[in-house]
């Protein structure tokens, strides 16, 4: 397998501010976003030879897409893998330019979420495939599980083990202040996140993503054409995805500590890039803060922590805006909030910001490789994207 | 006449004291408790626990009869019988029969039942009672009903307890009742209802039955009578010359409530339960009529096998923490709505349950027979060494198992918040996810040991949606 490692970069992005926009259209969200991406490679939509919608809830068929933006009778590909959907548009909109069939291309993902009239998600389970006679869990007990697994796996007391995440809440909080896009941008304190009320035991509201509107978009063009249209382009390094057979929601195998297609997803996006010490080589990292256990582990996942040893990290600060390896520095799905199909594209937005030095007061020093994670599914059965990009060839 | 090849009972864990009825409406506090189903329990459910309990160390091929008995059955037009059978995975030729419309239908079955088998129409037929009726807020019925099941398999042969005689008779009276458009049980004036009904029929009933057998009051061991309250059952044993300590000796009143069709046939379960070989034990129910029967115990009644049970399913309970919760439970008390996708976008596929009957109903999963790993769902590809459609059916309802990790959900709409969710592994192999049941959430730890249990997920559109739950294992026997 040769990757696509340097043959496809990304000239132009756009990304709404994130939140209750009860205001706002989807469609309006599509516009503002697509424009953005628009103006900042110079390109308008009649230049757009094929795109990638992505959403879960927002509709079916390309046309979602092509209406709004009135594209030019080009193929529109509607993509869907749960959370990861926006990473599903990005990959496949940039394999299509590496094969060679297109020169520009459009990635888009957009949720409307709060139309629905209450907290969390709709029902995603397809009337075909169960009688839903299973559990009637929301998907924050799903996580929640992951925590008491990892608590017991590790021998944190419940006390011990909230006042860990709660290190990762009140960092993703103060990001988001940072942040004029996110939907959440205000301090929280330790003491805030550990009282807080309890969501799905031993999760509370703070362990918890905001449930978002919003919608982001990447130009994605060949990379011999991208000094043409911009002289900072971000180069792809890396785009997989790693699909899970539902193993740990069948086998004893499975600890509940770890998710599996965050490993597995990691090492082919760290042997298509060619990164041998994600620690040292990854500048920037924004990953799938669903819930605040799942930062924890990811970090041990994607080999930034020793497997067990994330806390000794985020006590450290390591994480942090001025940490050696800041994570989720836009304030992540926590306080950035989670649009379904727009997530792993605001991710990217973030991260060719920051390569771009453009980041403003969230900017971290001299980065070269950022690193998205995005995560769909629940531990056990799970579906991972990691893309890698970075600021020169090479 | 055939005889009772083997029992069972099922009493749901919660209790709620009498006490706490007189905090919410006043007036003096009665004594006892009551046995609530619970939230996600109904007379369905309730029936199978106790038909689960009874065929414990049974062969289940050779049970060729369900009779369902019940006042309160959750449809009016899908039959319980042949679901208890279907989850029983009892054989497709057995013959099964609802029973209604009277306190008496639990033994109206088990006179069928009787029937049936010496007639040479079964070999052995379970009979199973379950009832959840409702009483009026602030009456009498809510204070002294309870909920349970019974369950007693009908044979031929290696009875515990051979049936002498079975009469019946009917009566027709407008002492308690139930139209198809109420929800509360309906009495008529008390000392009409006591006079001229349950006691005026019982003592006419039972004392006939004696006469017609030869026996004197003091020959009966065990008596075992439903009755609308402890006070009447006193005042029929007081009439018909039985002893209230030794010979009635009731055990339900107080701590579990009048459980309708069951509760003549719980009384009888309690009775066999003490029973010593050689005992008559006399067996009457009230209902539009009243039903006799006597029984005399066998040798086999002091070695009963390993079921659980009435007094066992009454040292089991758990009290309700207030009034206000049984209202909630019971759908009375109409409650703000959570914040989530209504209930009415889970409407199950009739064809979807019809065709996981076998696996979802049964629980049964696949154990792969190149690597012998159990799992659930079935599948047909190995989860573990991938062979592909080598696969045995695998049944994990009796399997035990341990909790894995879990989570409290507050988030989910549900009349018993948190949802508990869990993962469980079990002996042997396999993992499943499932809603914990019947759980102090204060107690849920990683490894504790848990069971399963039947139970309703939700209602919507007019299903019924039923599944399995695990709860933490009740009636557990000592440590050896």
């Amino acid at each position: 397998m040769e990757g696509i490692k340097d043959r496809v970069a990304i000239v132009g992005m756009g990304c709404v501010k994130f939140g209750e926009n009860w205001g706002q259209s989807l469609e309006d969200m599509i516009v503002d976003a697509a424009w953005e991406a628009f103006e900042d490679a110079g390109v308008g939509p009649e230049d757009i030879q094929a795109a990638w919608w992505g959403t879960l809830f927002a509709g079916h068929t390309g046309q979602i897409l092509a209406a709004p933006l009135k594209l030019a009778y080009v193929p529109v590909t509607h993509v869907e893998n749960a959370c990861a959907t926006g990473s599903e548009a990005i990959r496949n909109a940039a394999y299509a330019v590496a094969a060679g069939q297109y020169d520009v291309v459009l990635a888009l993902g957009a949720e409307k979420l709060k139309d629905t009239g209450y907290s969390g998600l709709p029902q995603t389970r397809p009337v075909a495939t169960w009688s839903y006679r299973l559990t009637t869990q929301t998907p924050a007990a799903g996580f929640a599980m992951m925590a008491t697994g990892y608590f017991a796996k590790y021998g944190l007391s419940y006390d011990e083990g909230k006042e860990l995440l709660a290190h990762i809440a009140v960092k993703n909080h103060h990001n988001g202040t940072l942040n004029p896009k996110a939907h959440f941008q205000r301090e929280i304190t330790l003491e805030q996140a550990i009282n807080a009320p309890t969501i799905a035991w031993p999760l509370g509201l703070y362990d918890c993503a905001g449930v978002s509107d919003g919608a982001a978009a990447a130009i994605i063009v060949r990379a011999d054409l991208a000094k043409q249209f911009r002289d900072d382009p971000i180069y792809v390094k890396a785009a997989q995805i790693c699909q899970g057979p539902r193993e740990g929601w069948l086998s004893q195998k499975y600890d509940l500590a770890h998710v599996e297609e965050t490993w597995r997803g990691g090492q082919a996006a760290y042997a298509e890039a060619g990164v041998k010490d994600p620690r040292r080589e990854i500048s920037i990292a924004e990953v799938h803060d669903c819930f605040s256990i799942t930062e924890l582990t990811i970090m041990e996942d994607l080999q930034f922590s020793p497997r067990g040893r994330a806390a000794e990290d985020v006590r450290a600060g390591a994480f942090q805006i001025d940490g050696d390896l800041p994570v989720n520095t836009d304030g992540g799905l926590k306080s950035f909030g989670h649009p379904i199909g727009a997530t792993g594209l605001r991710m990217l937005y973030e991260v060719y910001k920051q390569l771009q030095g453009k980041a403003g007061p969230r900017q971290v020093k001299d980065p070269r490789l950022g690193l998205t994670h995005n995560q769909g599914g629940e531990p056990g059965a799970a579906t991972v994207s990691v893309v890698i990009a970075g600021n020169e060839l090479g | 006449m055939p005889g009772i090849t083997a029992y069972g009972a099922y009493i749901p864990l919660h209790r709620l004291s009498r006490a706490e009825i007189a905090r919410a409406w006043g007036g003096k506090p009665a004594p006892g408790e009551r046995a609530v189903a619970s939230y996600d329990e109904d007379s369905l459910t309730m029936a199978f626990a106790a038909a689960r309990d009874c065929l414990r160390g049974v062969d289940r091929t050779t049970v060729d009869g369900v009779y369902f008995a019940s006042t309160t059955a959750p449809y009016k037009e899908k039959q319980a019988a042949a679901t208890i059978a279907s989850v029983l995975d009892l054989p497709p030729e057995a013959v099964t029969v609802d029973f209604g419309g009277s306190l008496r239908c639990g033994t109206n079955a088990l006179k069928a039942a009787l029937d049936a088998v010496a007639a040479g129409g079964a070999d052995s037929v379970l009979v199973c009672a379950a009832d959840t009726r409702l009483g009026y807020p602030a009456g009498p019925g809510e204070l002294n009903f309870g909920d349970g099941a019974v369950a007693v398999l009908v044979g031929a042969g290696d009875a515990l307890a051979q049936v002498r005689h079975f009469d019946s008779r009917y009566y027709e009276i407008q002492d308690t009742w139930r139209s198809d458009r109420d929800t509360f049980v309906r009495t008529a004036e008390d000392r009409f209802s006591m006079d001229e009904g349950y006691v005026d029929v019982m003592a006419h009933g039972i004392a006939a039955a004696l006469e017609k057998y030869g026996l004197a009051a003091a020959d009966v061991a065990h008596v075992a009578l439903n009755s609308p309250n402890a006070r009447q059952l006193a005042t029929i044993a007081k009439k018909l010359r039985f002893d209230v300590q030794t010979q009635v000796g009731d055990v339900l009143h107080a701590a579990v409530g009048d459980t309708g069709c069951a509760a003549s046939l719980l009384s009888l379960v309690a009775a066999l339960e003490q029973a010593a070989a050689g005992d008559t034990i006399l067996l009457a129910c009230y209902g539009n009529g009243c039903d006799t029967a006597v029984l005399e115990a066998t040798d086999r009644v002091t070695s009963v096998p390993a079921c659980r049970g009435v007094r066992r399913h009454i040292e089991s309970r758990r009290m309700l923490r207030s009034y206000e919760q049984y209202l909630r439970w019971r759908g009375l008390l109409p409650i703000q709505p959570a914040p989530r996708p209504p209930v009415e976008e889970r409407v199950p596929s009739p064809a979807a349950q019809w065709r996981e009957v076998p696996w979802e109903m049964r629980l049964t999963g696949t154990r792969c027979l190149n690597c012998g790993t159990p799992q659930y769902p079935p599948q047909r590809v190995c989860i573990e060494c991938h062979h592909k459609d080598e696969m045995e059916p695998y049944r994990f309802t009796d399997v035990p198992a341990r909790v894995f990790s879990y989570s409290h959900d507050y988030v989910m709409e549900t009349l018993d918040s948190p949802v508990t969710v869990t993962f469980i592994d079990f002996e042997g192999g396999g993992r499943i996810m499932c809603d914990m049941t019947d759980r102090d959430p204060d107690d849920v730890v990683v490894g504790m040991p848990v069971e399963l249990s039947f139970r309703r997920l939700y209602f919507v559109n007019g299903v019924y949606n039923y599944w399995w739950k695990c709860q933490p294992v009740r009636c557990a026997r000592p440590e050896v």
